[in-house]
């Protein structure tokens, strides 16, 4: 256990923070607000505690195996989310330290639940570095260090196979770092095309900024009591069609930009990913017509609600809560299956959801007939035992936390639908849930321990499980 | 630069190691999932499952923007038909490893051709060149050739009672007037770029740049010098044992080969009708004392066991034989040789990899680094570069001791026009277009400029 090399990435990474922070504290001097000084003083402690962590924990060799990937990850989020809680908390917006902490966990796993109950009171700064940790977030912060730092380890990968989502991790280049810098590019023009989408559309530009933050992260932080149900249809068709542009996995831009396109069109997870989108507006805008009566609002509000959704999102422009219950439903269902792999979206992820219906497909096929041999192929390729084994042992592993958060979470006061959808919506990085916890609800009324759990249950479904499940293993830390 | 390798075996592994650690771009394939999975969790690499003549999967690899393309799967037939489409495909340069005795004769000249390789790599034979230099001159553990013919880098091991123990380099160049340079030691698992006042001990690793004259001249001198082997005992009827013993017929030695296969033994026999085929357990003393093992000059272990070559050298050098070579395949296992007192160890896939990064420089030389040769000594810890010098270099005409070099860099040698070799001393200079040597050890150097120290 390499835990010198663990402890000086986590601390570059504390820096690295420490130079983010920067820009919501130029925020706060343009608008001249008086949480600035919040934001200095936590760009010291992160870098003095960076600066720590990198001294105390001198590296000796850079070799990492598996384990210090996870371990590298899980710590670097946690302690990211542990001092960007600070400018909320020292600033006096947000009085508890939990309540701070929960709104930058929601943050920076681009969940975009909040504790808030007044939105438009908060300094203008804060609401930025609010969104900017969802941007900072969707793409993974450790891919962001390796991109821009040289040489962190030749296994680097490791760390970024713990950090990025989906079943079956690959590389776009050969090079870690090169990869990491593809990402990244793709991820800045996108929404450097999306500000400039908004503005156009009338919406100023502070606003364009942080509400295209919260797409591309796939976060959902607003900064209006009522999400984006003020903004002209313009502006909402744009965000619905970033939001789902965002929930596909990266590697199809990368296909897009080097010129690959029947590769794309090969692409299973896409288009079952847009067929499922098409499907859902359609169901949804079927069943709530009758309370519209007016076509071109209907199918507007179904495919934000179902883009957000399905993305991860969470921003609104409807109160889903007074739908009909066959279109929560799919909404639910939506929750539940998430975007596609490689993108900034969470939940169980479409290609998860594709390789599962495969394996019961064969696992039928063989009760019928014993003797077939039916081998699984994903994306063209033949996916290998271990890989649908990860799988169905993630669905497992997915169930089973989200059963015991459920019954942490029931210990509180709310109703059966609230809590559960508020499970749902935190564990899948979605954000807005049902009953309380609705659209135009917040967290604020959970107890401190439901509060923890849930940001436990955040960053559970941003890592996906496993690596802080690992952390949190004694035998972790042992020596060997 | 960007590469792809087909086919990682063992020495597909060694190359991806070496050319990883050179800072290339590279794709591999591999038909063994498990493989692919384990070298991606080591390298930055990028790993793809399948056939290295499939084309669909050469197109994934991106082999239409690839520099390099090398294939080193197991079957000959298959690296020369990937190399074949890969080059077709776009692939700029393609090497292939092949192996076969019948592939290798006359026709090696003919698929080349015709397959437009730029590259045919027989791992047992560089193994066999190797071995077969240091047969030659028995008293290196290992020689390179830069590209003067006359220019010589040479290993070899200081014994425990050597008249250079105690002596500071210094010392050493004025006591044998003979142009040489001691250009790196080995002491134990340090490595060292000496400077005058380092001290020589017993038991140093030292590579010496000389003109091959002089060498000889310089361990006459110190009592050191073997005289060619003429007997040579070899276990095991290899690929290897094959081209070894070819060379050596061709300079007139004798060759006596075992090995306990009867198959084996005849069919070496019809290959090679001179050499003394014996079929027996060469694990058995009685069988190698039988067969001459004290008056031979020098006994080669070449059985695909790499623990049977250590035990079987082991066992040759504790009856004195003046001269044992071992093939050792596995780098963990090679050290534990030189423990054992078996310096002279040749690994095929280090050969093969070292001569694939050679290559991959030379290529990278025509992109922009200037590196025209390459060699790794003392472990690999040690390289050795060899540098054109272009009319722009800020070194020519500076007497080389008023610059300042970077620490654990030397120059062992300048070439001008590919005859004249000078050792250089303080008041030496570089000319525009000769060949430098450079001698480094964990520096990156892709230009000549690289070694000076601008702080």
């Amino acid at each position: 256990m390499n835990h010198r090399m663990v402890f000086s990435t986590v601390g570059k990474i504390v820096w690295a923070e420490g130079v983010l922070l920067l820009l919501p504290y130029i925020v706060s001097l343009i608008y001249k607000e008086e949480c600035s000084s919040a934001f200095l003083i936590t760009i010291l402690v992160a870098v003095v505690v960076g600066t720590l962590l990198a001294t105390l924990f001198k590296k000796k060799d850079d070799i990492i195996y598996s384990k210090e990937g996870f371990m590298t990850v899980s710590l670097s989020w946690i302690i990211l989310s542990l001092i960007g809680a600070l400018p909320f908390r020292l600033s006096g917006e947000i009085p508890h330290y939990i309540d701070a902490i929960f709104e930058t966990v929601s943050g920076f796993t681009t969940t975009g639940a909040s504790i808030l109950t007044d939105i438009e009171a908060m300094s203008k700064s804060l609401l930025f570095w609010r969104s900017f940790t969802h941007w900072i977030g969707g793409m993974g912060v450790l891919v962001f260090i390796m991109a821009i730092i040289p040489n962190v380890s030749k296994r680097s990968i490791h760390i970024m196979r713990a950090e990025v989502p989906g079943p079956v991790k690959g590389k776009l280049v050969p090079k870690m770092r090169d990869t990491a810098k593809i990402l990244y590019t793709i991820y800045i023009v996108l929404t450097v095309i999306e500000i400039f989408l908004l503005r156009i559309g009338g919406m100023p530009w502070f606003d364009s900024i942080v509400h295209s933050f919260g797409t591309a992260g796939t976060g959902g932080f607003g900064i209006k009591a009522d999400s984006i149900a003020s903004y002209s249809p313009y502006l909402q068709w744009v965000i619905t069609i970033f939001m789902i542009l965002f929930g596909v996995n990266f590697n199809i831009y990368f296909l897009l930009l080097i010129r690959r396109f029947k590769a794309i069109g090969k692409s299973t997870e896409l288009w079952v990913y847009l067929g499922i989108i098409a499907t859902a507006v359609l169901c949804i805008t079927v069943n709530i017509y009758p309370m519209y009566n007016d076509l071109p609002t209907t199918v507007r509000d179904a495919s934000f609600q179902v883009a957000s959704i399905i993305t991860t999102t969470g921003y609104a422009t409807a109160d889903f809560n007074l739908w009909p219950s066959f279109s929560k439903a799919i909404l639910f269902a939506l929750m539940l299956l998430g975007a596609c792999a490689g993108s900034t979206g969470g939940g169980f992820k479409v290609s998860r959801v594709i390789i599962i219906f495969k394996k019961i497909g064969s696992e039928i096929k063989r009760l019928l007939h014993p003797r077939s041999v039916k081998v699984i192929t994903f994306e063209g390729k033949r996916l290998e035992e271990q890989a649908i084994t990860g799988t169905t042992v993630y669905l497992a592993i997915y169930m089973v936390c989200f059963i015991l958060i459920f019954l942490a979470v029931s210990l509180d006061r709310f109703d059966f639908e609230t809590n559960f959808s508020a499970v749902a919506a935190c564990f899948n990085n979605i954000g807005p849930g049902f009953g309380v916890v609705g659209p135009v609800g917040s967290y604020a009324d959970y107890s401190v321990f439901s509060k923890i759990v849930l940001s436990v249950a955040m960053l559970l479904g941003r890592l996906e499980i496993f690596p802080l499940i690992i952390v949190a293993m004694p035998a972790t830390w042992s020596k060997n | 630069m960007n590469i792809v390798i087909a086919g990682c075996g063992k020495i597909g592994t060694a190359v991806l190691d070496s050319l990883v650690s050179e800072g290339h771009d590279i794709t591999i394939i591999d038909n063994n999932p498990s493989v692919v999975s384990e070298l991606t969790n080591i390298y930055d690499v990028i790993g793809l499952c399948g056939n290295g003549a499939d084309s669909d999967i050469l197109i994934e690899a991106g082999i239409e923007n690839a520099e390099l393309f090398a294939a080193f799967s197991g079957s000959d037939e298959l690296n020369m038909l990937s190399c074949f489409i890969a080059r077709r495909m776009g692939a700029k340069h393609t090497i292939a490893r092949i192996r076969n005795l019948e592939f290798n004769d006359r026709s090696l000249g003919l698929l080349r051709q015709h397959l437009n390789l730029s590259m045919a790599v027989n791992p047992e034979k560089l193994a066999a060149r190797e071995i077969f230099n240091i047969l030659k001159f028995p008293t290196a553990l290992k020689i390179e050739n830069f590209s003067a013919r006359n220019f010589e880098m040479v290993e070899i091991r200081l014994k425990a009672d050597s008249a250079l123990d105690g002596m500071t380099i210094e010392h050493m160049r004025k006591k044998y007037d003979y142009k040489f340079l001691v250009c790196a030691i080995q002491r134990g698992d340090k490595v060292y770029i000496p400077d005058g006042n380092f001290v020589l001990k017993g038991g140093d690793k030292i590579a010496v740049t000389a003109d091959p004259v002089e060498v000889q001249k310089l361990l006459k001198d110190l009592g050191i010098l073997q005289k060619q082997a003429r007997k040579v005992m070899i276990v095991g009827a290899s690929r290897t044992a094959y081209y070894l013993s070819k060379m050596l017929l061709g300079i007139g030695c004798s060759v006596k080969v075992i090995d306990s296969n009867i198959e084996k033994c005849e069919k070496f026999s019809e290959l090679l009708n001179k050499v003394d085929v014996v079929h027996g357990d060469a694990a058995r003393e009685e069988l190698l004392l039988e067969e001459g093992l004290s008056s031979m000059d020098a006994f080669v272990s070449l059985t695909g066991m790499d623990e049977e070559n250590i035990l079987l050298s082991y066992y040759a050098s504790s009856h004195d034989t003046p001269k044992v070579v071992s093939k050792v395949n596995r780098t963990e296992f090679s050290a534990m040789a030189e423990k054992l007192g078996i310096d002279s160890i040749i690994s095929p896939k280090i050969a093969t990899s070292d001569i694939v990064v050679r290559y991959a420089r030379a290529l990278e030389n025509s992109i922009g680094s200037s590196v025209e040769t390459m060699y790794k000594l003392m472990d690999g810890k040690i390289e050795a570069l060899e540098f054109n010098v272009r009319q722009d270099c800020e070194m020519i005409d500076v007497p080389l001791k008023k610059i300042r070099f970077k620490s654990d860099i030397l120059i062992g040698g300048i070439i001008r026009e590919k005859k004249t070799i000078i050792i250089p001393a303080g008041d030496d200079v570089i000319k525009s277009g000769d060949k430098v040597v450079v001698l480094t050890s964990g520096h990156r150097i892709n230009n000549l400029s690289d070694i000076i120290d601008w702080g």
